[in-house]
């Protein structure tokens, strides 16, 4: 057992800071309200310190509180990959000695997802945050799609091109349409036979590698990846996949 | 404004020039062709609309109905005077019939031009004067109401339903919010028509239709007598269905559209001879109409990095302000688009933020400058972002921006929630306030890091537009100079709709515009 919950300044005290707006105007009624609503949501000595009148019947709280949960974080299992990330030139040369052949991989926003921000930031020759994109490792071959690609044609693309990887990118979501176009993804897939061709993965500020694997998916990436991550993960699990 | 760069203008007229031969360079291809949104929108000027039984737009139904019989190159509305001559009818009867497929418009026996240019006249006058008396109660509002001082805080509305949309705009311009945007729906600029009524339903964002304009306008003139300022409204004028959407904004008294030149054939993937042409009927109804249009290079930076290509927003203001003006939009209309997207990790990265802004303010005195905040670098960290936020918004304060889109804290994480929405309005107002004549107060160090970043960028920027002059655009665009991106010219979306003009082509409004706009020499 290592039980754990929130830190302020001291250990255990549970404290908690949460903002939300609610649906009426500013009043001492409405301040109370939010009291109430965040003593349900399991806070304890709740205190509102900001109530701000928004207009058209809507005002924005800030409120601290502390928790009486905790968690048990040795019982914690989190699916996430498993395969070390390399360095830019140990990707490179871990294709030369192992594979030898070029990678080839295919990525995409799907669906009508139009924000290319995050596979830009994979694959684009410049990369992203100091490193180079997949475009640049001179031992891979990297296609970029761009936006608002259908799934139909990025398998198309991907059998044309004959690629080791596709990549989704899913950026811009309301109402959960990332996960049916994902989901359709895999069964499009899977109807002609051909999940298992392609390592298929697929990133985005709302993936994780967990939803991924539930999705269908070998793997998922969320905020914070970089491209060598995204490379590592490729070359190690072909090689994991194909060549052993 | 007080100019704080020791901008060289020798150097300046360099960039106008090459702008001039680049646009000249396009000209003759604008010239010489219409295209089937062009000529949808002449349908849509004659006050025609409505869909038919299977939700097809009745101006896609005419201007089809002529294309199919090859004839479209003579302009639309010769056919459609010729029609009302023969058939005695109005123009929506004529639609109207044409959906039940009841006549054909190339098949009617054909009246004397002169007949049909009389004919077509009243509907020409009616949607002109409709048009100046849209400017004129936006004119007499301002004066009643005037907007706020710049940079005008500008937020988006992106619920996918249009009237939680108008709520969501209204409580936004009660906190402050001097102009409101309508985000599309995702993919609606690839859909070659515009969807007709109330929607209720978007991904990402509200379809532009026009009905959705005409629920937004009137939601924002309810709050305009209570806030006591004029709250401008904006939608997108670009996709398949440009020139279209601008007939529609001119019609129901939008103030601003994104409008960009060359932002679809990069960035979606629009066949660029479609959009030239397209581009030049819209920008020249936007002129007419008194819209002030926003352009798109802070895309760029989306894609491309925000230090290195600084000049290649810089140089696509310039081939844009060029072709503004050759549609008659006035320097007070062009909200030319640039965007504080460097890693914010960089030493000194401010600094070269405020040069960019400055550079383009004292390039561009009289354009309301559009400025987009940080995209690319905001992560999960609202704390940070907020920030972030703060610091775009101090970058435009200190260099006298005009069209201030505010930064979300929670940018990459979902469209804004409503608080998401006040707080980023409370911030901008914070900082404006706070530092509102800070621009009248400082001077940047002689040859210090300010003015060499400057120098740097636009030298740059010459050799860019000197390159591309040399080159031809359409070739440029090929060879991926802009934001990295190729686009070929037989390649992209919309190619089929690119028409060539016979020469008796026939567009009686755009005459009417060209006139009013004094672009006939």
């Amino acid at each position: 057992m290592n039980n754990i919950k929130p830190y302020g300044d001291t250990l255990n005290d549970g404290k908690i800071q949460l903002s939300f707006t609610l649906p009426i105007e500013a009043s001492p009624e409405a301040k109370e309200a939010a009291r109430k609503l965040s003593l349900k949501m399991g806070l304890d000595e709740v205190s509102v310190v900001d109530m701000k009148d928004m207009g058209e019947g809507f005002s924005f709280f800030v409120v601290y509180g502390k928790t009486e949960y905790e968690v048990d974080i040795d019982r914690i299992k989190v699916a996430k990959v498993e395969t070390d990330t390399m360095s830019y030139y140990e990707v490179n040369n871990y294709i030369k000695e192992n594979i030898g052949r070029k990678v080839k991989i295919v990525g995409a926003c799907t669906g009508s997802d139009a924000h290319t921000v995050g596979l830009d930031a994979i694959m684009n020759m410049k990369g992203y945050a100091g490193e180079y994109g997949l475009e640049r490792y001179p031992e891979l071959e990297a296609f970029n799609l761009g936006s608002q690609v259908p799934n139909e044609e990025l398998i198309k693309k991907a059998l044309e091109l004959d690629a080791d990887a596709i990549l989704v990118s899913q950026v811009v979501t309301q109402k959960g349409v990332h996960v049916k176009n994902l989901t359709e993804l895999v069964e499009l897939l899977e109807a002609e036979n051909l999940r298992e061709k392609f390592l298929l993965i697929v990133g985005g500020p709302r993936i994780s590698h967990e939803l991924a694997l539930e999705l269908g998916f070998d793997a998922g990436f969320g905020t914070g990846t970089l491209p060598p991550d995204v490379a590592s993960y490729i070359v190690q699990t072909l090689v994991e996949k194909e060549y052993k | 404004m007080k100019e704080k760069l020791n901008v060289d203008q020798k150097i300046v007229d360099r960039c106008r020039s090459a702008a001039i031969s680049i646009a000249d360079g396009i000209q003759k291809h604008i010239d010489e062709n219409t295209t089937t949104s062009v000529e949808r929108t002449v349908v849509r000027l004659f006050g025609i609309d409505g869909v038919d039984e299977q939700e097809i737009p009745l101006p896609n139904l005419v201007v089809d109905d002529v294309l199919e019989n090859d004839k479209l190159g003579k302009g639309i509305a010769f056919w459609l005077g010729n029609a009302m001559i023969e058939t005695g009818k109005t123009p929506q009867e004529i639609a109207e019939v044409l959906a039940k497929e009841e006549i054909s418009l190339t098949e009617l026996p054909l009246h004397k031009f002169s007949a049909v240019n009389e004919k077509v006249e009243e509907y020409v006058k009616k949607m002109i004067d409709s048009i100046e008396k849209n400017n004129d109660e936006r004119k007499a509002l301002q004066d009643k109401f005037p907007p706020g001082p710049k940079p005008w805080l500008y937020v988006i509305v992106a619920t996918g339903n249009i009237y939680e949309d108008a709520k969501q705009a209204r409580a936004a311009a009660r906190q402050g919010a001097d102009i409101v945007a309508v985000i599309r729906s995702t993919a609606q600029s690839l859909i070659d028509y515009v969807p007709y009524g109330a929607t209720t339903e978007g991904f990402g964002g509200t379809y532009a239709t026009q009905e959705n304009f005409r629920v937004m306008r009137e939601a924002l003139d309810e709050v305009i007598a209570e806030t006591g300022h004029y709250v401008q409204l904006v939608n997108y004028c670009s996709g398949l269905a440009m020139p279209e959407i601008a007939a529609m904004g001119a019609m129901e008294r939008l103030d601003m559209m994104l409008n960009d030149a060359m932002y679809g054939i990069l960035f979606r993937d629009i066949n660029m001879k479609r959009t030239f042409v397209d581009q030049y009927f819209s920008r020249m109804i936007n002129a007419y109409a008194d819209i002030i249009i926003n352009t798109g290079e802070d895309n760029y930076l989306t894609t491309a990095d925000a230090v290195e290509e600084a000049h290649t927003v810089l140089a696509s203001q310039f081939i844009n302000e060029e072709l503004a003006k050759r549609s008659g939009l006035r320097p007070e209309q062009m909200g030319l688009g640039h965007a504080f997207e460097m890693n914010p990790e960089i030493e000194d990265g401010f600094l070269m933020e405020v040069a960019q802004a400055q550079l383009i303010r004292q390039i561009f005195p009289d354009a309301p400058l559009k400025y987009m905040p940080p995209t690319k670098f905001m992560t999960g960290n609202i704390f940070r972002g907020h920030l972030q936020d703060g610091m775009f918004n101090l970058a435009s304060i200190m260099t006298e921006q005009g069209i201030q889109l505010l930064g979300m804290l929670t940018e990459a994480i979902h469209t804004p929630f409503l608080h998401d929405r006040a707080l980023s309005i409370e911030n901008a107002k914070y900082i404006f306030n706070n530092a509102r004549h800070l621009s009248d107060e400082i001077v940047f160090a002689k040859d210090g890091k300010i003015q060499k970043r400057a120098d740097e960028v636009l030298l740059q920027t010459t050799k860019m537009l000197e390159e591309i002059a040399d080159k031809g655009l359409m070739k440029s665009i090929e060879d991926a100079m802009f934001a990295a991106i190729s686009r070929p010219q037989t390649g992209g979306k919309g190619a089929d709709g690119v028409i060539k003009k016979y020469e008796d082509y026939y567009n009686p409004f755009m005459d009417k515009f060209k006139e009013g706009l004094g672009l006939y020499e």
